[in-house]
């Protein structure tokens, strides 16, 4: 590691890309730690893509800069181009070629020259555990072979770095679980993985650190057990009968948590992450009692996936105004 | 690990040569594995054939009791290098939408070796689209009356068309959606060779239909290399019909011209 960039792998300070109208990132900024896993999660048309784009050189950023794998991205790029890799629905092999013929095809255009790019070929088959299959088009091979071979491919020059654009997307339990192997594979021997995906279990199992991403902006970092006691822990439920008693429910469930409660007037339903479970609910029992407020349900439940998003992006996947008082547990710029 | 992975330090002229012959090889790499592409490649041009010459043949009177197979198989040549650039359009769609494209654009290599090895490549594969056709166009009785190197001279002609053509595949091929999409090429592809001098002169349609006709880069080379191999080539007086041996060169050189700098730029536009 050096110091220039405090060992970071990638370091991207206020990304902006926009088509036409739509603003697909807007100021995002991210920090990855060499060595480690991190996730890049949220919802589709969060900007995940558009920011793996720009941090592969694919596309090109409005404003912004961007260290990777400590080559400067604007300067640099074909240095930033020989120190990572891509993998993933966007980043593909070609269908007709063999495995190996891909494999070889890629080495010679890694610049190995012909008989290491072969060499080579030989090495990634094995590593993951293709060889059986190496003769055969790629068109026979399973979708868990056939992303084993985008993650060879990517690894040609054994990169720093590692970019994986929701790698499981469309794959069955086995095949996600194969492709979850050969990322682990690749973290034990030193790779820094960044990985996008909308699955929250999937970051759980691989990711040490999960930046969320919404409307082009880093809404959240942290590590999964961080995030999860955030967002995952036992939250209090308050449906009330009359509708004009929502804002009172409101109140009560703000008065026991640190976190802003998610207020839905249709269903009359104010719902709040809490830490200490049975205080918390005794709290908001008694301030309801005490506020005089009517109550169809009060209680403890497991947030779901969709309250996850929704309480880390704070707003309903059409909304169209964000919100304004998010926890932001490190220093992100606005 | 054994293998060292440190990359050979070269020139950039010289990765350009070295990665566009690696990506001509993988095109090559398609014809070993699947032999059958250029039976598909070649399907419409040998329907075409027996159509023309046996369906149709003995109904056409192309004048001066002229043979119509030495007269259709030259027209058929030139048509094929025609409809080639749908080739280059899917072979381009299909490498962009399935990822392809982003993983070559992702990787140090010649960026330039991506547009440059795809036009080889295809030069190449026409080539041996051409040695086929010409083999059954040999089958069927067309003969070459011209010198070895006037023959020689009409297939290179042919191939500066497909040549020429490759950019304008490039382009609509970065242009269009998805593979079904370029499918709806084959709209723009049948006008483009058959309202030409393939099958029938020019100087038979009426007047507006031949004035587009012979105006057709087509008919030039189709024109042209019916001279040089010998064949029946039936022309009008006009200007365009009778300098068809200079417009089979100055067609395609306008064309990539023109075409050349707007797919390299819609290539470049991939990563706005």
């Amino acid at each position: 590691m050096n110091d220039s960039d405090g060992g970071l792998a990638v370091q991207a300070v206020g990304l902006v890309k926009r088509y036409g109208k739509v603003t697909a990132l807007d100021g995002f900024d991210l920090e990855v730690t060499r060595g480690s896993v991190h996730g890049l999660l949220g919802p589709n048309g969060a900007g995940k893509t558009t920011a793996v784009k720009i941090l592969t050189t694919l596309i090109q950023a409005d404003a912004g800069t961007a260290t990777v794998a400590g080559a400067d991205l604007r300067r640099d790029t074909q240095e930033v181009r020989r120190r990572i890799g891509l993998a993933g629905q966007y980043a593909a092999v070609d269908e007709i070629l063999t495995g190996r013929q891909n494999l070889e095809m890629f080495g010679r255009l890694f610049h190995l020259g012909s008989s290491r790019a072969r060499a080579r070929a030989a090495e990634l088959l094995e590593q993951f555990a293709l060889t059986a299959a190496a003769d055969k088009g790629v068109k026979e091979y399973s979708g868990g072979m056939r992303r084993r071979l985008d993650l060879a491919s990517s690894m040609i020059l054994a990169p720093q770095l590692m970019f994986l654009d929701e790698p499981t997307t469309g794959l069955d339990p086995r095949g996600r679980g194969e492709v979850w192997e050969a990322v682990r594979a690749l973290v034990r021997q030193g790779t820094t993985v960044l990985l996008t995906t909308q699955y929250l279990e999937e970051a759980d199992q691989l990711a040490d650190r999960i930046t969320v991403i919404d409307r082009g902006r880093r809404i959240a970092d942290g590590s999964p057990a961080e995030l999860k006691r955030q967002i995952g822990g036992d939250q209090v439920e308050v449906t009330v009968l009359e509708r004009t008693d929502v804002a009172a429910a409101e109140a009560a469930c703000a008065a026991v948590s640190e976190l802003t409660p998610l207020v839905d007037p249709d269903r009359r339903r104010v719902i709040v992450p809490v830490e200490q479970q049975l205080d918390a609910l005794a709290e908001v029992a008694r301030r309801l009692q005490a506020a005089g407020v009517e109550v169809e349900d009060v209680g403890l439940r497991r947030p779901t996936l969709d309250e996850v998003f929704l309480r880390l992006t704070g707003h309903p996947a059409e909304d169209e105004t964000p919100a304004q008082d998010e926890p932001q547990p490190e220093g992100v710029a606005r | 690990m054994t293998t060292d992975l440190r990359p050979q330090q070269r020139s950039s002229a010289y990765w350009a040569v070295v990665d566009s012959w690696t990506m001509v090889r993988r095109g090559l790499l398609y014809y070993v594995r699947q032999p059958t592409t250029i039976l598909w490649q070649l399907g419409f041009p040998i329907v075409s054939v027996l159509l023309f010459v046996y369906v149709f043949g003995s109904a056409m009177n192309i004048g001066d009791g002229a043979d119509y197979t030495s007269f259709a198989m030259p027209g058929m040549f030139a048509m094929t290098m025609a409809f080639g650039f749908m080739n280059t359009a899917y072979a381009v769609v299909l490498d962009k939408e399935k990822g392809v494209t982003d993983r070559f654009r992702s990787m140090p290599m010649a960026p330039s070796a991506v547009v440059s090895g795809r036009g080889f490549g295809d030069v190449l594969g026409a080539a041996v689209d051409l040695l086929v056709l010409a083999m059954i166009a040999l089958v069927i009785g067309w003969r070459s009356d011209g010198t070895l190197l006037e023959t020689l001279y009409a297939f290179f002609l042919l191939l500066w068309l497909r040549f020429a053509l490759i950019w304008i595949g490039i382009w609509m091929g970065l242009g269009v959606k998805n593979t079904e999409a370029a499918g709806n090429l084959f709209a723009v592809a049948f006008p483009f060779g058959m309202i030409s001098s393939v099958f029938t002169p020019p100087s038979m349609m009426p007047d507006w239909l031949g004035f587009i006709a012979m105006w057709n880069p087509v008919s030039s080379t189709a024109t042209a290399i019916r001279e040089l191999f010998g064949n029946p080539a039936p022309v009008g007086g006009s200007w365009i019909e009778q300098h068809a041996q200079l417009m089979a060169l100055v067609w395609p050189l306008l064309i990539t011209a023109i075409f050349l700098p707007m797919a390299v730029r819609r290539y470049q536009r991939l990563s706005r």
